[in-house]
């Protein structure tokens, strides 16, 4: 398992590089890659700018039916999510975004679990299958 | 944080994004932008996201606005060379692009701003 800090638009990229890297690796096509980094992005994005920063774990997963995924963890310990329901409709927004960040990384995943604690912090985690 | 080149040929920008894009050589690109169309008076500009690996919400939201910044001088945006998956990534995302113009590739672009009278 890797880990990365989540501290600058820096390590946005680098977090995409190394996703993009470990999906290739891992038997995932071109177009499930293309979808799990864009979510990566999203998400790193969230920890970057409304959890304060954090980290992400990476990891190679395996399936009870013997299939390779990849699983990212993300953990910010900034404001958490007050209203988690509405925080995933399409369209809302904390901020200046779109509010598809949330909402559309969970679409681009197989697996996706948030847990969120008001002054305590946010983790995400997702996971996306080989096929 | 790297700056995306502008070139102007005539009486249009190209943009050809070849760098791994972080969110504040997007904004970066934007001004460039709208400083070179407004000094220049240029009437349309071309961004080729053939290299571009990944559009998320912020790159795509930041590219519908160049689009619409442009227009505010006159000057239409096309967005050329999108990568399938991107297309797909993005359609599932959730993302439109509405307000601003795509096609298949550079020529086909610049197809669309010679058409424009």
């Amino acid at each position: 398992m890797d880990e990365f800090p989540i501290q600058s638009g820096d390590d946005v990229v680098r977090v995409r590089q190394h996703v993009r890297t470990k999906a290739a690796g891992n038997g995932l096509s071109l177009v499930d890659q293309t979808k799990l980094v864009t979510a990566a992005s999203e998400l790193a994005r969230n920890t970057l700018v409304h959890g304060g920063g954090g980290v992400v774990q990476v990891e190679v997963v395996k399936s009870l039916n013997g299939r390779t995924g990849i699983k990212l963890h993300f953990t910010d310990s900034g404001p958490g999510i007050a209203d988690i329901e509405l925080a995933l409709r399409d369209g809302w927004s904390s901020g200046t975004g779109l509010g598809l960040g949330l909402s559309g990384s969970r679409r681009l995943v197989d697996e996706f679990e948030l847990d969120t604690k008001p002054g305590v912090g946010t983790t995400v985690v997702v996971v996306k299958w080989s096929r | 944080m790297d700056r995306v080149p502008i070139a102007k040929i005539g009486q249009t920008l190209f943009v050809s994004i070849q760098i791994e894009l972080e969110d504040e050589s997007v904004l970066q690109l934007q001004e460039d932008l709208a400083d070179e169309i407004s000094s220049t008076g240029a009437r349309g500009v071309i961004i080729d996201i053939t290299a571009v690996e990944i559009v998320d919400s912020f790159i795509g939201r930041m590219l519908t606005m160049i689009g619409s910044i442009s227009r505010l001088f006159d000057a239409e945006t096309v967005i050329v060379g999108m990568r399938p998956a991107v297309a797909i990534t993005l359609t599932e995302l959730g993302l439109s692009m509405k307000g601003v113009r795509t096609a298949l590739n550079a020529e086909k672009g610049l197809e669309i701003l010679n058409g424009r009278s």
